[in-house]
């Protein structure tokens, strides 16, 4: 296989803004080339579009927008990872020779209708992401003996961070007291404990070996790619207190990469609610079963930017077709020593974390320098 | 006879397929094992409730019929983990199906 590299990225604000999906679509795009004028537009060999919009040949429409007449164009959804499978497909494409360089392009509007899963009918009529939420806090609970205000620190610890990344939609920090006391959605979430649906878009060029030379010389590689779907109907998830298509994608990626977990200096994880955060954190390996919250604790008092330096989803917004492509661009500036504010000490290795419909299937994505 | 136009009677078989016997859930017309044919069975099945929330007044629940798959159910009064519940209630509103227990 060719190697794969990352050698570009674009992002917007992500917001609560009206605005068409062709051009959030494009402004991410744009602010990529405006970023890296090394890129040859007519060397693109593909532009894939990762999004829950409804809207049609949006890749096509976008290579347009752009003056690009690429070889392949076309739209890859899966719900809330679809960014990450977007990334998975360029990989793919390079890796096998079919292209040498491939734009990718997430995007979605605050009102997507990727957040319910119509065919899901055994949820009955709880198919909101907060009633699955709610199933795994109850559980989670339940099973390791922790408490709302355990989780609530997640929420803390994410909407802190976020103040440091200027395209994040949250502008506040919040106490433990102002998560519990925020509205009450379920007797086991409360408002602050959830991410939020906004308007955003993220790019992001990945490039062969040969090629990602002509446009940077701050390369990152992609050297570990593991997936795993366990099902699409949430009630066959294996357990509801820990993540298992994780588990195994974590594995995957890891092996590929020849790396441990040890090693991972820098990491995103889908913190989609508080309780996703120390499921997460254990289905990586980062914390064992139970015992996540006690990490968030530590980051958190610490001051340790390691989990979700960018704010996460609960910081960010969740802006689903462009949430993988951020956490991976996130993950980037880690590594190229480009985060700013929210940079990590000695960042060699880093992870992505990406996740479908209450971790019935998850990407993990390892990079490095 | 479908499942849909069943439940929309309230009233609540489970496809089994007519090769290997197995439940098929989701409700398909086809065993996601073997490929057989599915038929519709009648009974008065058990479900176990393995975890719950509540939102407002109303408890939401997952519910495992038969030891074999889950549902959620709405269930009036303060359920238990692992007590033994019938679906009392079901239906299809506004394109959702919907399940009551107890």
């Amino acid at each position: 296989m060719n190697k794969v590299g990352i050698a570009a990225y674009g992002i917007t604000p992500f917001t609560k803004d009206d605005k068409k999906i062709e051009s959030i679509l494009f402004e991410s795009a744009k602010n990529l080339f405006a970023n890296n004028p090394k890129i040859e537009k007519n060397e693109i060999d593909a532009v894939l579009v990762s999004t829950n919009n409804n809207s049609k040949y949006l890749a096509p429409i976008l290579s347009e927008s752009l003056g690009i007449q690429p070889k392949t164009a076309h739209s890859i959804e899966n719900l809330c990872n679809s960014g990450t499978n977007s990334i998975v497909s360029a990989y793919s494409y390079i890796a096998s020779g079919l292209a040498d360089m491939v734009l990718v392009s997430g995007a979605e509007r605050y009102d997507s209708p990727g957040q319910i899963l119509d065919w899901d009918n055994s949820r009955g009529e709880f198919k909101h992401p907060i009633f699955w939420a709610s199933i795994f806090t109850s559980s989670y609970k339940r099973k390791f003996s922790v408490t709302d205000e355990q989780l609530a620190l997640v929420s803390v610890k994410n909407h802190s961070h976020a103040q440091n990344n200027p395209n994040a939609l949250s502008k506040k920090t919040y106490s433990v007291q102002n998560v519990i006391d925020s509205k009450k959605i379920t007797e086991d979430i409360r408002l602050l404990d959830c991410s939020r649906s906004c308007t955003g878009s993220a790019s992001i060029i990945l490039a062969s070996e040969n090629m990602i030379k002509k446009i940077t010389d701050q390369p990152i590689w992609v050297s570990g790619v593991g997936q795993k779907t366990i099902s699409a109907g949430f009630t066959k998830n294996e357990s509801f207190y820990s993540m298992e298509s994780t588990k195994h994608a974590t594995k995957i990626a890891l092996q590929m990469a020849g790396k441990k977990i040890e090693d991972v200096n820098v990491a995103e994880v889908h913190d989609a609610f508080s309780v996703c955060e120390p499921m997460a954190l254990e289905a990586i390996g980062m914390s064992n079963p139970g015992e996540g919250t006690t990490l968030v604790k530590e980051l958190y008092e610490t001051k340790n930017l390691k989990i979700n330096p960018r704010g996460g989803l609960i910081g960010c917004g969740h802006p689903l077709g462009a949430t993988g492509i951020a956490q991976t661009i996130e993950i980037t500036q880690q590594l190229q020593n480009n985060a700013e504010k929210r940079q990590i000490e000695n960042a060699n290795v880093g992870l992505v974390h990406n996740m479908s419909a209450a971790a019935t299937s998850s990407t993990i994505l390892v990079l490095e320098k | 006879m479908s499942f849909e136009e069943e439940i929309s009677k309230g009233n609540f078989l489970i496809p089994e397929c007519t090769v290997c016997k197995k439940l098929v859930w989701p409700p398909a017309e086809y065993c996601n094992d073997c490929m057989g044919k599915t038929t519709l069975k009648e009974g008065n099945f058990q479900g176990k409730i393995i975890e719950f929330s509540k939102q407002n007044e109303d408890y939401f629940c997952i519910v495992e019929m038969e030891d074999s798959f889950r549902i959620i159910a709405k269930i009036t009064k303060e359920p238990r983990i692992d007590q033994m519940v019938k679906i009392s209630k079901c239906g299809i509103n506004e394109g959702n199906y919907f399940f009551e227990v107890s």
